[in-house]
């Protein structure tokens, strides 16, 4: 097998799996260390709970700042300051030339930054399969620094 | 507030943001895992960590700089001891010593007392020949290429392969010059 130097630099899809299953791999090896000492939960959203209180300040030294649910599964996770992402800013001069900021469609640069997303999705979803709660997680950055998490909970 | 002259290893460690430990060397163990799981070879591994590596230490130099208040060494010896001293201490919170010097000064060896990278690491039998810490080679390789000096990192002894330290021989290859960008009449 022959690499250009530079692994998947041009397949995201491929790289973004990776990526994924590294953060499944560190969520799943943290969520051991640091549900040791607790008892079991009872529910879904108390291992949600966790994940926002304990886990985040352990792993981001703060607290997930909003937690919305439906109820059903659904499960939205606001950090108003992600840490990973508090270096990182968009080139105004790479967005896409239209001026008008209400026009949908991603640019370049948030597409760079949904790649460094994979990471931190993939360690929730590799702490709460670990609790025993398959799910799909994604994550959502429409204005940085601020990012929410979706947890979907597979039934 | 900029320092003022060089700062000590311990005072920039104790001041700067620090990421959760076990986070960096869980997350550092399954970059490896994956590593090997998509490659296959050992020896692939080990370069694409080296690359890693080097494509960290090309941008580690310039936080280094910014934090440490360290100017130009005067030598290469100098060099040596300040990654082991304040750049070791200052990025993994461990301190390195400098030894096995070579009679021109060019060669030397850094010896780790303590490496986080290698917390609840043990490397299975599939294993053979993989340079498990090969990341920290390439950062010392492309952090110093950005001082203009071309360098070859190897490690001689690795706790994980059975030897009784972790130790790094950084040989100097030569000094690039410094080219400027712009003409001296401009």
């Amino acid at each position: 097998m022959v690499f250009d130097g530079r692994f998947y630099a041009n397949k995201p899809e491929l790289a973004a799996r990776r990526i994924e299953a590294i953060g499944y791999q560190v969520g799943h090896q943290l969520s051991e260390r640091y549900t040791m000492e607790r008892p079991r939960f009872s529910d879904h959203l108390e291992a949600i709970k966790f994940i926002c209180k304990d886990f985040w300040s352990e792993v981001f030294k703060k607290q997930i700042d909003n937690l919305k649910t439906n109820h059903r599964g659904t499960f939205v996770l606001q950090d108003n300051k992600f840490r990973w992402l508090s270096r990182v800013s968009i080139d105004p001069s790479s967005e896409n030339e239209t001026e008008d900021p209400s026009t949908p469609g991603e640019s370049k640069a948030a597409q760079a930054v949904s790649m460094y997303l994979y990471f931190p999705c993939g360690i929730i979803r590799g702490v709460l399969s670990n609790l025993g709660i398959p799910c799909a997680v994604s994550a959502d950055i429409s204005s940085l620094p601020t990012c929410s998490f979706v947890i979907r909970v597979k039934a | 507030m900029a320092p003022v002259g060089p700062r000590s290893g311990d005072a920039i460690f104790s001041s700067i943001d620090r990421v959760n430990a076990e986070l960096f060397t869980l997350t550092y163990g399954a970059i490896v895992r994956q590593l090997l799981t998509d490659l296959e070879e050992v020896e692939e591994v080990n370069k694409q960590l080296d690359q890693m590596g080097y494509n960290i230490g090309i941008r580690l130099i310039d936080e280094f700089l910014a934090k440490s208040g360290v100017s130009r060494c005067v030598d290469f010896k100098e060099t040596a001891e300040m990654i082991a001293k304040v750049g070791f201490k200052m990025f993994l919170g461990v301190t390195a010593s400098v030894t096995s010097w070579d009679a021109d000064g060019t060669c030397c060896s850094i010896i780790l007392e303590d490496n986080p990278l290698v917390d609840f690491v043990e490397l299975p039998d599939t294993c053979q020949g993989l340079y498990y810490c090969n990341i920290l080679s390439g950062v010392i390789r492309g952090a110093l290429e950005m001082v203009s000096m071309k360098t070859e990192v190897t490690w001689t002894r690795d706790v994980l392969r059975g030897d009784d330290a972790y130790e790094l021989q950084v040989k100097l290859l030569k000094q690039v010059a410094e080219e400027y960008p712009y003409k001296d009449d401009e």
